[in-house]
């Protein structure tokens, strides 16, 4: 096929499903692309999930 | 997250590892290798079964090696998925074919051990690289007696130590005897601006966290005595100074100045020992030491690099640039989050936005190619209009609120309320299962009223409501008693009272629920342009962005040029000339055949509501009308005018700012100048602005830095609070200290003073190991102004939308929404939001571009329901409430010769202003009648005059 007609794709990987990888993932999606979350462990949520509070409003992580 | 659990058009792989990525920005394939998970995700209850059959026990991470948990078992209950998984090293079954206990109890036969790895090959357009940081090295660890000592732990182990959710339900013990303790101290630095550990930048969040994890054990023992040891508080967010100035006083913390070099112990309690300020030595005992660990590079940093084929800096995070913050050295590839330095959530969470509009400019031309929308299944309104049959739902949150309420008590009673057909508690209702298992309930027993009793419907009402609407149920018969917040978080040492609190509330949503009536959700198209106020850095990056993204934009610039601030910045932090970031700006924006540019234009007049906004903007003598669906307010900030150290007096005294232009025209401003004094924090931190400015320390070492290569023999003094060259820019101070820069530290209660004397200048400043004042005898003196903010007052007034106390927007939410403020369609960017630097302005301003982009690419939007409607019988036409509406949502008309009101729904907030007004009770709001608000009082009123 020659270059500049190839199609692009409508889907995103994010790698990795921390909070930045779940935002990016939620924004795309909301976008208009299909995202795949790429994430090693078993699930997502990353160190913030891991987190009681967060500062400065001492929210509730989750 | 759970919002990502359950939109159709993503799809999670976990356990899940990049192999390949090939191809070209807008066609790559991605080769993703999947470990099996051993429980099938669509038959796993999370019931738990088999954690508790399972004779295997294994290190429980999630809570940092604290505690054990089993074989199979969940993160976290909250987790997603929300299926149990096998941990395949130590499982008996799959490596000795043995046990399969769990197998066989599992009555869901979700176990499955035929699940093999899968190879995924996934087309993609883009890529975002958000795998995060990786943990400091145990031998750094190991120097302050990590392992050696029980008592020193790490800050995410003392994280979990707090947690109620964590391996001692939230007590505070020390690990040695498991007793209560009463002194801690926390270490700052560890394993961050180090270079013995290969470390030599800034963590950038240990100060912040630190402070909270203090604050929390503060609040679980308020006798705890806890001690800080810092070099410099970086707490340069946002906010952030004014949230430690209220924990410091609150909790009574000890901020120590000092670096610990090691920890002893000493008759079972661990011994520090430090030089103060004042070069006094000390030493104290303490119950438990708390590392604060730095942000490392991700451990598989290197693997993901030469997989996607992208640099790394020389720390190993992704490698990136000030102009343009979020792409890799790949097309196509992008990064946000702690991979690209070390940073806050608030930080990570604008990132994130960021990138999805880099990728969104990207693959424009290709977006909806690939989604699905959903649909929902039609309402059952004959359901909802029989006879009431309230289900009440209580809600432990694990022990946030079981820890103090009686939650079966409060369930219990419920269930005696009229009305309430169905009761129920649950560990955490938010989880999806638990949603899940709601639905089914709600069906089941045909329930029309659902009262949750559990946290914030500020932050989780929307979800309920959505699986409300996922199963025919209109959102609007939903009610929630926050029974945390206003219960066991504020009566947390009265546990009976605050259960009888949670059984009022629970009684009031009750006798509310029962009048609760559907409400009708609507839609309005979006007006597919968006308007950018202000054509700085950020201005212009947010216009392009949106207009890359395939959408209209119009940019208004107050000034007759674009710019902003940027004009005057002369270098960039990482040493580019500005002029070459400013010009490539300008030219983009300025042919780009979406973009249209008002000059000299300011913003006099905005009506209406979010996809159908419509703006008068003065632009000369004429008023404009432009008509768009989105706002981004990028107005930037201004540098702050010095009222004192003779500033404007004598013109020895110059700005940060004023330096760059000078040393920009040649070196002539350094003709006879033998020493230079810098003078950080003047305005800021609490001299004439209580915020932190954020960005002067570094640039001060940035124009030190440019001084001595110019003038290597020139003495330069640098007078400061707190050095907040945070992330990498700690590279730089350390290159300035190495190139002789001298530091002297002032309190801030002795700030220095300039003073002129026969004609010399001479800076005055207390030195705290000569315990006296000195003289310092300057050439010149350079200013570190603050960035106060601009003249937004008349915008906030136009928009109708809050300033901080500092006089910057206030965003929506500091950590979830970054980018927003509370209006809907309004969107923030840049110095307007707060002060920041060239490349996280350029990060935020795609982050606006992205969330503005959002209601423009659904090309709909749907309008809040909670709106007032007028009874037009009852309306007598007196006009109160047009006139007292601040979001002109209310017209008045004639039927019949006779003036009634009349709400625009659109633009209606439901504030509720009129309904309170209305002399004849014609007003009433959707969610909240009068008869529903009554019958929630006298519930409450009821109850105790028995």
């Amino acid at each position: 096929m020659p270059e500049g007609k190839t199609k692009k794709s409508g889907a995103v990987m994010v790698l990795g499903g921390g909070i930045a990888g779940v935002q990016t993932t939620l924004d795309l999606a909301d976008l208009g692309y299909y995202v795949y979350l790429v994430e090693k462990k078993a699930s997502i949520g990353g160190v913030m999930a891991q987190l009681d509070k967060t500062f400065p409003t001492n929210d509730c992580s989750l | 997250m759970v919002e990502a659990g359950r939109s159709p058009n993503i799809e999670i792989l976990t356990s899940a590892r990049l192999e390949t990525l090939e191809g070209e920005p807008g066609r790559f394939t991605a080769g993703v290798h999947q470990e099996p998970r051993f429980i099938d995700d669509d038959k796993c209850t999370a019931c738990g079964t088999c954690t508790m059959y399972c004779p295997m026990p294994i290190v429980d991470l999630y809570n940092e090696r604290l505690n054990i948990t089993r074989a199979p078992h969940i993160d976290y209950v909250q987790a997603i998925p929300s299926s149990y998984y096998i941990d395949p090293k130590a499982c008996l079954r799959i490596n000795y074919e043995t046990c399969n206990l769990c197998a066989q109890t599992c009555t869901a036969q979700a176990i499955d051990f035929s699940q093999k790895p899968r190879k995924l090959s996934l087309d993609i357009g883009a890529v975002v690289l958000a795998p995060g940081f990786g943990r400091t090295d145990r031998s750094v660890l190991e120097k302050y007696g990590y392992g050696r000592f029980l008592d020193v732990v790490t800050s995410m182990e003392f994280e979990r130590l707090t947690c109620t959710s964590g391996p001692t339900e939230g007590h505070i013990v020390r690990l040695s005897d498991k007793k209560p303790l009463k002194k801690i101290a926390f270490l700052q630095c560890v394993g961050s601006r180090d270079e013995t550990c290969g470390n030599g930048y800034c963590s950038t969040v240990c100060c912040m966290y630190a402070i909270k994890e203090a604050s929390v054990a503060k609040e679980h023992d308020q006798d705890l005595d806890i001690a800080l040891f810092f070099m410099d508080v970086r707490t340069q967010g946002k906010g952030f100074d004014a949230a430690r100035e209220r924990a410091e006083e609150k909790c009574g913390l000890r901020v120590i100045r000092a670096r610990i070099p090691m920890v002893d112990q000493v008759d079972g309690q661990l011994a520090l020992t430090w030089t103060t300020d004042e070069g006094k030595s000390c030493s104290e005992l303490f119950d438990m030491v708390v590392l604060s660990e730095g942000l490392n590079a991700p451990k598989d940093a290197k693997t993901i690099a030469e997989i996607a084929g992208i640099e790394l800096n020389h720390y190993e995070f992704c490698k990136t640039s000030v102009d343009s913050p979020l792409a890799a050295s790949r097309d196509g590839v992008y990064v946000a989050g702690a991979f690209q330095g070390p940073k806050d959530i608030p930080e990570s969470v604008t990132q994130a936005s960021g990138v999805a509009a880099m990728a969104s400019e990207l693959l424009s031309e290709v977006r909806n190619t690939r989604t699905v929308t959903i649909s929902y299944p039609e309402e059952d309104k004959a359901l909802a209009s029989e006879e009431p049959r309230i289900g009440v739902f209580v809600c432990h949150c694990g022990s946030n609120i079981a820890g103090v309420v009686d939650v079966k008590a409060v369930r219990d009673y419920a269930g005696t309320l009229p009305g309430v057909v169905f009761c129920e508690d649950a560990l955490y209702s938010c989880s999806q299962d638990a949603l899940k298992g709601i639905a089914d309930k709600i069906k089941a027993n045909r329930l029309n009223r659902v009262v949750i009793a559990a946290c914030s419907p500020r932050t989780h009402e929307p979800l309920f409501q959505e699986t409300l609407k996922s199963i025919g149920l209109n959102p609007a018969l939903i009610e929630m008693a926050n029974i945390r917040d206003q219960c066991s978080w504020v009566h947390s040492r009265e546990p009976k009272a605050a259960t009888e609190k949670a059984k009022d509330l629970v009684r009031m949503a009750v006798a509310k629920a029962g009048l609760l009536e559907p409400l009708e959700q609507t839609t309005v198209d979006v007006f597919p342009t968006a308007l950018v106020i202000g054509g700085g850095a950020a201005g212009m990056t947010a216009a392009l962005s949106i207009a890359d993204q395939g959408f209209e934009c119009v940019l208004v610039e107050r000034s007759d040029q674009l710019g902003g601030n940027l004009r005057r910045l002369v270098w960039t932090m990482d040493g580019k000339e500005t002029s070459k970031v400013l010009d490539d700006l300008i030219k983009r924006v300025d042919g780009h055949p979406r973009v249209r540019i008002m000059l000299q234009a300011q913003v006099d007049d905005v009506s209406g509501f979010l996809g159908n906004f419509t703006s008068s903007i003065v632009q000369g003598e004429q008023a404009v009308v432009v008509d768009h669906g989105v706002i981004v307010i990028a107005t930037g900030g201004k540098e702050y005018c010095p009222k004192s150290y003779q500033y404007g007096k004598n013109n020895r005294v110059i700005t940060q700012l004023e330096l760059e232009a000078s040393l920009a025209k040649g070196k002539g401003v350094l003709k006879n100048v033998k020493n230079v004094v810098m003078i950080q924090c003047v305005g800021s931190r609490g001299e004439d602005m209580s915020h932190c400015s954020r960005l002067c320390c570094t640039q001060a070492i940035k124009n030190a830095l440019r001084l001595k290569e110019i003038k290597p023999n020139l003495r330069i003094y640098c007078l400061y609070r707190d050095m907040r060259t945070y992330g990498f820019y700690e590279d730089l101070f350390r290159e300035a200290r190495k190139k002789g820069v001298i530091f002297i530290r002032y309190k801030p209660d002795r700030r220095p003073q300039v003073i002129e004397q026969d004609r010399k200048i001479k800076v005055r400043v207390f030195d705290r190991l000569l315990k006296d004042e000195i003289d310092i005898s300057a050439c010149l003196v350079v200013l570190s102004v603050g960035i106060a903010p601009g003249d937004n007052e008349v915008l906030a007034k136009v928009i109708k939308t809050p300033l901080t106390p500092e006089g910057f927007f206030l965003e929506a939410h500091v950590k979830l929404r970054p980018v927003e403020l509370a209006s809907e369609g309004i969107y923030l960017c840049g110095l307007a939001h707060g002060p920041k630097c060239l490349d996280e302005s350029i990060a935020q301003a795609k982050a606006a571009a992205a969330k503005a982009a959002i209601p423009l690419a659904k090309g709909k939007a749907a309008v809040a329901p909670i709106v007032s409607r007028v009874d037009r019988d009852a309306c007598i036409g007196c006009g109160i409430c047009e006139s007292l509406c601040p979001f002109n949502a209310i017209r008045l008309f004639k039927v019949n010769k006779r003036r009634k009101a009349e709400t625009i729904t659109a633009s209606c907030k439901g504030c509720g202003i009129c309904a309170s007004h209305c002399p004849t009770l014609a007003i009433s709001m959707g969610g909240f009648t009068d008869e529903a608000i009554m019958a929630q009082i006298h519930a409450f009123a009821g109850e105790k005059c028995i």
